[in-house]
């Protein structure tokens, strides 16, 4: 790890005036530590903002939305009433992330912007296509854990579990930089390989996710999560899926249905949704929008299981939404 | 009887002496055994025993949970250096030059080291024929080339990036399938051996050798193939083939390789994170050309070492070098990464099994071919089950190494036995299938062992065997099965294993050895034994070992340990008994020979009311300490190795969910035996550790190498996966006390079997649950929905 100093801002605007490209925002640490570890990230500078303060509130608005601060932790999400009420599948993708004692220190900020966790990303050995070098390792490498959709150049998967929660809820996100705050859809802050292989966000250099907002559900929104992982202790997913369903009786009025670990961004399953919209939900019904959530899937040579998995997922969690009518 | 200055001067002397033998809760029955007339009489079963037997926790189990255990990572000197090894990043490859100058220009840095050869790896067999070079040629990525020590790590991890070497790369093979086709890469020119450890590995000297196979050989550890196979296939009426892989694990221990050396102009001090004092002292006098005595090895607590932690390594040499220049103490561990790829690691396996048996169950031959890789190691053989589990007359193992470009193989918890259990076990369970004999039957008829028989009712009875029903007879996506496996293991002896006690005049009892505690909890074994001959309990003996300026202890591998070093307690204990009860008998005005000693006291056995308290006893010494060294005697009659077997049978209740292929360990009945007992609480800790390890091998662990560029891509534990508590299932332990007089503690070891079973077990409920074949672990959900697709496919879809 290199040498670095540190700010430690006490407010928004300390903190963007303390950024540049050579600096690493800190919130929680726990993806940077590991950056720095491995000589990922060298930044001269880290601006700690985890004492930010109005960073770490839940709050409920008029309208019924939530605005989550950035600094609340994994754990903190996964235990709130108001987020197990009002958006559960963000509650749920947080408290299957990672292990106890990492929820107790990483930040919702933090787990939408990590980087991931492809093992040719993760070691300096390998001067991949996301660091710059004109190589993806895993297309003809160890790919058992990549993307099966959206895999070209680079095959990563998105390693946010609360993004996938979000996408699903038609979250925003409330960024601030020097010249104020401008407010984005979720699904349109990540980026694919295809428009900039050395990122997965659309972040500025100088600028903070300030809040996340969900909006308040629809009535008869009903939901499910679903992470699998070839462990349940401290593993990463193999297959993950976020279903919102606005319900009118038996009727899908609307679905919202996202896989995480399967692409480079939270994979929205849009024909899987057109399949249900205006559907009863009965099993055939399901299994068609299941079927639909992996048409098209491009898997490489060691990860064509994924694609079977991603088809069960959604089945069964549809099926688990839909149960909670 | 004999006084103990007599019996030793006169060895020769022996005594008839009657032993419990048989299994508790079946059969005891007394033997007649002529023993050295030195030996403490006879020990009854547990049963009629205070201290030993009885379920003890660990003595250091305080110091442990509250951090307060001193580990090799934890040590601290004076003016102590920071290490940092320099590894190859390529996989083959001639280092051309090495340029240390910036690196020793670094502020803070003490000394830099280059490594003048590499310990651990095989080596070309007729030096003439190896490459010519002026370093040790890298033959794997990861190969530690150097070390700098400075005054802090972060000065040392920078000043190791400092060191410029300037690498010629070679061709490499990663793939073990790949290194065995005709113009594969070599790894070697010519022909290589590697020596074994005090663990085991490595593998037999002198084998011919073709491009990167080396073998095959036949036949075992114990001996020449038996019978002839092809007349025991002959007389087969059923015969069940199968091939089966398994991959490379490694070790992982907590703790990591580690040392710290502390040169100095009178010895030198290591502390070291090891499995044997005695063997990294005598690996490091070897290399530094120091005698024995100069060199001294404490190892307080070491953070688990499984069959790689034996010798000085690497590391140990580096530090040691370090320290030597520096004139300083230098702590050397290694990280994460260079753990999993230098450090050592169970060899794959790539087996074919036969078994032909007659249509009453009988076996009548047994063939395993097996091609696996210790990468740039030697010894992948998995031959120990099919040679030794069952009685067969006809066996013959085929087995070869196959050489790659990846770290070598070292010793690992039962060396080529989970491999060949998977396979056998598997095959085992097929063949009872075709003949329509119970599984259990099947090894009943064809396995000699009586503890085991004996497991497989017990443990039978414990998981519910009759629940069991016919393979795949569930409907639904989620399918449940049982299965059974067993394990068969060995009694090792390290006859260079001794112990003193000492007894000082306030009372206080102490023991000394240079055995270390691997973690089964060695310290509170011996405890208990001492404090049963004394009278007194565990907690009042104070156990001082893992240091080699104690007597020499055995290395912990094999199993060996408190089959080893118990029986010199005892005696040693018993030596002390008699000096004490010749003073507490002049005072109590009886023969020596009837006093007791039970609860603190010395009693007259006749009559308890009689007696003294030990401390009374002690207050009389006429010195204010005595001492009593006593050294392994042999087996009463039986060799140090090969003729007993132990082992035990698991039985595994799984659960497969046939649309993600996500196997779930649900039940894990481990029936066991280990000889006598002595800790029974440690030794269903040390089952439970296996059957986890056993989870783990079987579902999870797996080290992938890239082929493209030779690189593991998985070298920590987040990608390296290990079981963790949410994948640990329920565990009953069945324990049998078993006597077979064969020492004056009679027990055995439990390290090794307890894991040895667990992956072949749950394969077979795998079938049991689907009635489809995993034939390679891990069965991760890729390979189980292949191998279920590919099942459908051959029954057009009726599964």
């Amino acid at each position: 790890m290199n040498a670095f100093s540190w700010t430690d801002a006490r407010t928004v605007d300390e903190a963007l005036a303390a950024l540049d490209g050579t600096t690493a925002v800190k919130a929680g640490g726990i993806d940077l530590l590991d950056l720095m570890k491995e000589g990922l990230a060298t930044p001269s500078r880290l601006v700690n903002i985890r004492n930010i303060k109005g960073l770490d509130k839940i709050a409920t608005t008029d309208a019924g939305a939530l605005r989550i601060g950035p600094l609340v932790t994994l754990d903190r999400l996964s235990s709130d009433d108001e987020v197990r009420k009002r958006a559960l599948v963000l509650a749920e993708a947080a408290g299957h992330a990672a292990t106890p004692q990492i929820r107790n220190m990483a930040t919702l900020g933090g787990n939408l912007l990590q980087r991931p966790r492809c093992w040719y990303f993760r070691s300096e050995q390998f001067n991949c296509l996301k660091k710059g070098g004109d190589h993806c390792f895993a297309q003809e490498g160890e790919n058992q854990y990549h993307a099966i959709f959206g895999n070209q150049p680079c095959a990563i998967v998105h390693p946010s579990a609360t993004a996938t929660a979000l996408v699903a809820l038609h979250a925003k996100l409330e960024i601030t930089g020097r010249s104020g705050a401008r407010e984005v859809a979720i699904e349109d802050f990540f980026s694919t390989p295809e428009q900039d292989v050395t990122r997965e966000n659309t972040l500025g250099t100088a600028e903070l996710i300030t809040a996340i907002v969900v909006p308040a559900p629809a009535s008869g929104a009903v939901s499910a999560y679903t992470k699998l992982g070839e462990k349940e202790s401290f593993d990463w997913p193999i297959g993950e899926v976020a279903v919102v369903l606005e319900m009118n009786g038996s009727v899908c009025r609307s679905a919202s249905i996202v896989l995480g670990a399967v692409a480079p961004i939270p994979w929205r399953a849009r024909g899987a949704e057109a399949a249900l919209n205006g559907k009863t939900l009965d099993n055939a019904t399901i299994a068609d929008a299941a079927r639909a959530a992996v048409a098209g899937a491009t898997p490489l040579a060691h990860n064509g299981y994924k694609v079977a998995i991603a088809e069960a997922l959604v089945r069964r969690t549809i099926q688990a939404a839909g149960a909670s009518v | 009887m004999a006084s103990k200055q007599e019996s030793k001067t006169s060895p020769s002397t022996t005594r008839a002496q009657k032993f419990p033998v048989g299994i508790a809760g079946v059969e005891i029955t007394q033997t007649e055994i002529e023993v050295p007339a030195s030996e403490p009489p006879a020990l009854g079963v547990n049963s009629t025993l205070n201290v030993i037997g009885k379920p003890t926790p660990r003595l250091d189990g305080r110091l442990k949970v509250t951090g307060a255990a001193r580990y090799s990572a934890d040590v601290r000197l004076p003016g102590m250096l920071f290490a940092r090894t320099v590894s190859s990043p390529l996989p083959h490859a001639r280092i051309r030059s090495i340029d240390t100058t910036a690196a020793e220009k670094y502020p803070g840095v003490r000394a830099v080291h280059v490594l003048e050869r590499i310990l651990g790896s095989a080596v070309v067999r007729d030096t003439s024929k190896e490459m010519p070079s002026k370093y040790p040629i890298v033959r794997y990525a990861g190969q530690p080339i150097a070390a700098v020590a400075a005054t802090s790590q972060t000065a040392a991890n920078e000043a190791a990036r400092l060191v410029k070497i300037d690498f010629e790369p070679l061709p490499f093979v990663v793939d073990e399938d790949r290194a065995r086709e005709p113009g594969a890469p070599l790894v070697f020119p010519a022909p290589a051996d590697q020596e074994g450890t005090a663990g085991g590995g490595g593998g037999p000297q002198g084998i011919a050798q073709n491009g990167n196979v080396r073998g095959p050989s036949k036949g075992g550890m114990f001996g020449p193939p038996r019978g002839d196979i092809t007349k025991g296939f002959a007389e087969a009426e059923v015969t069940v083939e199968g091939e089966f892989r398994t991959q490379v694990q490694t070790h992982s221990a907590l703790e990591t390789h580690g040392i710290v050396a502390d040169w100095k102009a009178d010895g030198l001090t290591v502390y070291a994170s090891t499995q044997g004092t005695a063997s990294v002292r005598d690996e490091i006098a070897e290399v530094f050309g120091l005698p024995k005595s100069r060199v001294r090895v404490i190892t307080e607590f070491m953070g688990g070492g499984f069959g790689a932690k034996f010798g000085a390594g690497n590391e140990g040499v580096l530090a040691t070098h370090l320290s030597k220049k520096a004139g300083a103490p230098v702590r050397l561990l290694l990280d994460r990464k260079e753990e999993h790829l230098s450090t050592g690691n169970r060899p794959s396996s790539h087996q074919t099994v036969r078994i032909g048996a007659r249509k009453d169950g009988t076996i009548t031959a047994i063939h395993l071919v097996n091609y696996g890789t210790a990468g740039v190691g030697t010894g992948a053989g998995a031959g120990g089950p099919a040679q030794n589990m069952y009685t067969c007359a006809n066996v013959l193992t085929e087995e070869a190494d196959v050489f790659i470009n990846a770290g070598p193989a070292a010793a690992f918890r039962a060396p080529g036995h989970p491999q060949g259990c998977f396979a056998l076990e598997q095959m085992i369970d097929e063949l009872a299938e075709r003949l329509g004999i119970d599984p259990l039957v099947l090894r009943d008829r064809n396995d000699a062992n009586p503890a085991r028989r004996v497991e497989r009712q017990r443990g039978a009875d414990v998981i519910g065997w009759s629940r069991r029903r016919p393979a795949g007879s569930d409907s639904g996506p989620v399918k449940r099965g049982i299965g059974v496996a067993q394990s068969v293991w060995y009694r090792f002896t390290d006859m260079d294993s001794s112990v003193e006690v000492r007894v000082t005049r306030d009372g206080s009892v102490e023991l000394l050895s240079g055995v270390q505690d691997i973690g089964g909890g060695i310290r509170t074994a011996l405890a208990q034994v001492v404090a049963e001959e004394l009278g007194l309990k565990a907690s009042d003996i104070n156990v001082r070992i893992g240091d080699t300026m104690y007597p020499n202890g055995p290395a912990s591998g094999g199993s060996v340990t408190t089959n080893s070093i118990t029986p010199p307690a005892r005696n040693a204990a018993y030596a002390i008994r008699q000096r004490l009860f010749a003073l507490a008998a002049a005072e109590l005005g009886v023969a020596p020979d009837a006093l007791s000693a039970a609860d603190g006291r010395v009693f007259v056995a006749s009559d308890s009311s009689k007696g003294l308290t030990f401390k009374q006893v002690a207050r009389k010494l006429k010195t204010e300490q005595i001492a009593e060294l006593a050294t392994r005697t042999p087996n009463y009659g039986k060799p140090e190795r090969g003729f007993d077997n132990y082992g035990g049978v698991q039985f595994a209740e799984v659960s497969v969910d046939t649309e993600t292929g996500i196997v779930t360990v649900e039940r894990i009945v481990a029936a066991h035996d280990c000889g006598r007992p002595i800790n029974p609480l440690a030794a269903a800790s040390q089952i439970n550790g296996g059957v986890l390890q056993g989870i783990s091998y079987a579902l999870y662990e797996n080290r992938l190498m890239d082929r493209n560029t030779g690189l593991m891509v998985n070298p920590n534990f987040e990608q390296y996966k290990i079981a963790g508590s949410r994948e640990t299932p329920q565990i009953d332990v069945v324990l049998i006390d078993e006597y077979r007089a064969r020492s004056s503690t009679d027990a055995g070891g439990i390290g090794e079997p307890a894991t040895v079973p667990t992956s072949g077990a749950i394969a077979n409920a795998f079938y049991n649950a689907t009635g489809v074949r995993m034939r390679e672990i891990p069965m991760t959900p890729a390979r189980v929905l292949a191998a279920l697709a590919d099942a459908r496919g051959r029954t057009g879809g009726a599964r």
